[in-house]
């Protein structure tokens, strides 16, 4: 199921626990991703569904309280788990980088941009100021801000949300690093600047080659930039496959809700609505004993799939993994949800 | 196609996880906020002592007699007398009774001048906050001004105008503290004015006092009890240090800081008649500071 | 931003105007200053004769309008007691109250710069829990009080220090620490609520991202945005002190312009009070104007507005 290509980043058996006030939440639980050398994986999931703690978990950038247990967190076949915090800080911003998803507060308001730019290369790379900042200039040209130079002297707060966001790509890109994780770069941006981010940074990822791990909650710009996509739900990993088989075969009846969510012209809805799906992503808290669709699939959901109506499970549950083919996985958190997709499945695989 | 049953967690019956209801919050806050709880009870058994001061002073703090002056407290070997614990000052008075008084004397200064410069900051701030524009000008002028006045001197300064007694040095304080009531119910004023609800009971026609003191007040309550703890301490302290100065009450009223005045020649030989009332000042203090930050954390959450 | 700092000054002016204009009215409703120019044992006709001499007679606008004018050219006049020009005794002792602030200040900042950010550095540690302890006690200590027990403890048990004068920097420990100790809450909680938010922010995960060093993440990109509150705060402290030195200097017996008031006040010498006042005020104007206009420097968003 790995791809032929060299794989840059892999993670197997991910968890992240959180002690909050009514005792653990079980933010993320047992995923597993993988993002070849000049691939672009897309996680895709609602708000609060776990994606932004799954990058800041590869990251190491976890909030203290928040407990992270991996069986393998490798990049380039390296485990980050073993490494100190030293040798961690060493690959951050070198092998694998970061863009966040607010451009406005991301870039530190007291210093200028050249400033903020020189830094990851002075860290990481043995240059003297000169060249580096020749580096910097490059890098920003390729970034589309020309001229880059008066943009040197620049503060953060004089620059637009494009601007900003383009220049913590050329960040990012400094490095020359083996990865890069994009928490919902472009969420935070008017539409015709996200569009223009987006190519940017599939025109740049080309360029350099460079995996990304591409976090958003927009299908829209998945289908767009997607080479293969983890559909992430209540901490899990529901569906994880190619773009073109998630999209035409959606197997998971989560992910076919996602498909009806996405607005396409001409296609509305039988009711003339844009498809929705109803409740919220529910809090995994302890040892949770619903099943974690439990309500939100109502009869308004017209698709052929019956909703899975368990809310209690029984004291031992198993979860399943079903492999459609080589490549495309289903995850179902009960067997209830396996018998209710089985016809969708069928389907799929047939 | 393959199935595969994959890792779950182990198993438990979990129990109900139940939202508890503000009122059980905020008690729950309240017990564990231990600044709060050991501010607020030295600070009742301080008020207390001051009370109850004619049933358990065991003198009268005004009863001089030179032949039995300089008595040494318990701890020490020499002239001690079990009448008088605490020892005797440099005329005689029992130590004890005069620490006992010292407390009416602190708190009632502290309460009159918080009251005195309560009303005069919480009026200009919240007339600021409500009207602002050229009002609001106006009264950030009259902050500035009275900030930039060195308050222990112009205090001192008022002291010799007006002669140094009780009743001066209230006024003084209260007429000078009044600047962080002003500026905290400004800006709490002007938040809560564009509040829906008050916004709703001028588009009904309610007159400016009554939106002011009905719908905007009890809004400013509690950040006003914090703000009164922090200048309560402040006016004890000042009155301490200009009686201490000799620019405050005059003897013999017993208060710590003229007692500390008093005891200052003394310092060498006697230096507890400078520790006993001084660790008074610095408990009245602490509680009233413990018990206001307290205050603030508690009210500051059930807000959020 | 030249606007914006010529209203600054202009408000400025405005103030100190009030304010010397509320001190010479509060200073000439005491007792008659022409009393204690004459001395108890004058005549009636003596004293009337020294109210002619200094004015008194006239009205109390008429007088306050002509010691500014004088005091705007510089001339405070003379002291009742000394009869030394006003000006010349306080230039001769302001150097001493001014290094007493500047190691006050620079002492409280001392302490509680590193203390609030390792405070906040972990929350709830034990090293925040002291330093939390520290600034609760701190507050409620009263200064004179302090300065007494430091002169009991040190000066007279210990005899490690002197406790009277200013003739070596020895005779500043104590003073300094008794000064400057009670700025340490206010500016070690700034610092510490700086940090906190300062660390969890956006451009401080950044830098994380980037692979700096936790040095280079606390001190260059965190300290700087943190510290700008605190700087203001001191430069409002350092406005404090110099009232607060009134109480130390007197206690300490350092002959600086606080001792110098405190001695004017005794013996009702107004103009000397009515100068110090102006300067102490003077002294806060300016210093929150400079943390004013410091702010828009360090934080380049200031100058914006």
């Amino acid at each position: 199921m790995i791809d032929k290509k060299e794989v840059v980043l892999e993670v197997k058996n991910l968890s992240i626990d959180i002690p909050v006030s009514q005792g653990v939440l079980h933010a993320v639980e047992n995923i597993n991703l993988h993002v070849g050398r000049g691939e672009i994986l897309c996680v895709v999931g609602e708000s609060g569904c776990g994606k932004s703690l799954t990058s800041l978990a590869i990251m190491g950038l976890l909030p203290k309280n928040a407990q992270r247990t991996a069986e393998r967190l490798e990049l380039n076949k390296k485990d980050l788990q073993e490494l100190t915090e030293r040798q961690l800080a060493d690959i951050r911003g070198n092998r694998m980088a970061m863009i966040f998803q607010e451009p406005m507060t991301s870039l530190n308001p007291s210093f200028t941009i050249e400033n903020q730019l020189l830094e990851p290369l002075l860290r990481h790379k043995e240059l003297s100021k000169a060249d580096a900042r020749n580096q910097v200039i490059e890098m920003l040209e390729l970034v589309g801000i020309k001229p880059a130079e008066p943009r040197l002297r620049q503060y953060p707060h004089q620059l637009s949300g494009g601007l900003r966001q383009r220049v913590m790509i050329a960040m990012s890109l400094l490095c020359n690093p083996d990865l890069i994780i994009a928490d919902e770069p472009t969420t935070a941006l008017d539409v015709t600047i996200q569009a223009q981010i987006l190519e940017l940074m599939m025109s740049l990822q080309e360029k350099f080659n460079t995996g990304i791990l591409f976090i958003t909650h927009d299908m829209g710009v998945v289908a767009n930039i997607a080479d293969r996509v983890a559909v992430m739900y209540a901490g899990q990993i529901v569906e994880e496959g190619p773009v073109s088989e998630i999209f035409n075969n959606p197997a998971h009846p989560y992910t076919r809700g996602l498909m009806g969510c996405i607005p396409v012209p001409g296609k509305v809805g039988q009711d003339n609505h844009l498809g929705t799906i109803p409740g919220m992503v529910p809090s995994v808290v302890n040892d949770f004993k619903s099943c974690r669709f439990g309500g939100r699939w109502d009869e308004n959901y017209k698709e052929n799939f019956k909703p899975c109506r368990l809310t209690e499970m029984p004291n031992s549950r198993r979860s399943y993994e079903v492999n459609l083919n080589e490549k495309h996985l289903v995850h179902f958190c009960c067997d209830e949800c396996l018998h209710l997709s089985e016809h969708s499945l069928l389907e799929g695989s047939g | 196609m393959t199935i595969t049953p994959s890792l779950t967690r182990s198993q438990q019956t979990a129990e109900e996880i139940l939202e508890p209801t503000p009122m059980t919050k905020l008690r729950r806050r309240i017990f564990k906020n231990h600044s709060f709880l050991i501010g607020a009870l030295i600070l009742l058994v301080i008020i207390a002592i001051a009370v109850l001061a004619p049933f358990i002073a065991p003198h009268d703090p005004y009863d001089q007699d030179l032949a039995r002056r300089l008595m040494n407290p318990f701890w020490h070997d020499k002239k001690t007398d079990a009448l008088y614990a605490l020892g005797t000052d440099k005329v005689g008075r029992d130590y004890l009774s005069r620490l006992i008084y010292g407390a009416q004397i602190s708190l009632l200064i502290g309460f009159l001048t918080v009251l005195i410069s309560g009303i005069i900051g919480t009026a200009l701030g919240v007339i600021a906050g409500y009207f602002g524009g050229r009002v609001d000008m106006v009264v950030n002028f009259i902050i500035n001004t009275r900030l930039a006045m060195p308050v222990f001197l112009v205090a001192m300064a008022a002291v010799v105008a007006f002669g140094a007694s009780i009743h001066v040095v209230i006024m003084v304080l209260g007429l000078f503290l009044w600047d962080r009531f002003a500026v905290v119910m400004r800006s709490i004023t002007m938040q809560a004015r564009d509040l829906d609800y008050v916004t709703a009971a001028r588009a009904i026609g309610c007159s400016t006092p009554y939106i002011i003191i009905r719908e905007i007040f009890p809004n400013v309550l509690s950040s006003l009890t914090v703000v009164a703890t922090v200048e309560m301490a402040n006016a004890i302290l000042l009155e301490a240090a200009l009686s201490f100065l000799g620019f405050g009450v005059q003897a013999p009223t017993p208060s710590w800081g003229l007692m500390l005045n008093e005891g200052r020649e003394y310092m060498f030989f006697s230096p507890w008649l400078l520790a006993l009332p001084g660790t008074g000042l610095f408990l009245l203090v602490l509680s009233i500071n413990l018990f206001g930050d307290g205050l603030r954390d508690v009210t500051l959450e059930r807000e959020r | 931003m030249v606007a914006y700092t010529l209203k600054r000054v202009v408000v400025a002016f405005l103030i100190l105007l009030v304010v010397s204009g509320l001190t010479f009215s509060l200073s000439h409703l005491s007792a008659d200053p022409a009393l204690t120019i004459a001395g108890e044992q004058a005549s009636d006709e003596d004293i009337e004769a020294v109210r002619k001499l200094y004015g008194f007679d006239r009205p109390v606008v008429e007088q306050y309008v002509n010691w500014l004018s004088r005091a705007l050219q510089g001339d405070f006049g003379k002291s009742y007691h000394y009869k030394a020009p006003v000006v010349e005794m306080i230039s001769g002792r302001i150097g001493t109250t001014m290094t007493l602030g500047f190691l006050a200040i620079a002492f409280a900042l001392v302490v509680s710069i590193p203390l609030g950010t390792l405070a906040a550095m972990r929350p709830n540690s034990l090293i925040d829990r002291f330093a939390l302890l520290l600034a609760v006690f701190g507050q409620a200590l009263p200064t004179f009080w302090f300065a007494l027990m430091m002169i009991i403890v040190f000066g007279v048990w210990f005899r490690w220090l002197p406790i009277s004068g200013n003739t070596s920097w020895a005779h500043f420990v104590m003073p300094t620490i008794a000064l400057g100790y009670y700025a340490t809450p206010a500016l070690m909680r700034l610092t510490r609520a700086g940090m906190i938010e300062v660390l969890s922010s956006d451009y401080i995960r950044t830098a994380k991202a980037k692979g700096l060093l936790p040095i280079s993440v606390l001190f260059k990109h965190a300290l700087r945005n943190a510290i700008i509150p605190v700087v203001a705060l001191a430069a409002v402290w350092f406005g404090f002190m110099l009232g607060g030195s009134i109480v130390i200097e007197t206690i300490f017996n350092l002959k600086g312009i606080g001792w110098l008031s405190y001695d004017a006040l005794l013996r009702s010498d107004l103009p000397v009070v009515q100068a110090i006042v102006l300067i102490f005020a003077s002294f806060y104007v300016i210093l929150t104007l400079l943390a004013d206009l410091l702010n828009a420097y360090l934080d380049p968003r200031i100058s914006v507005r």
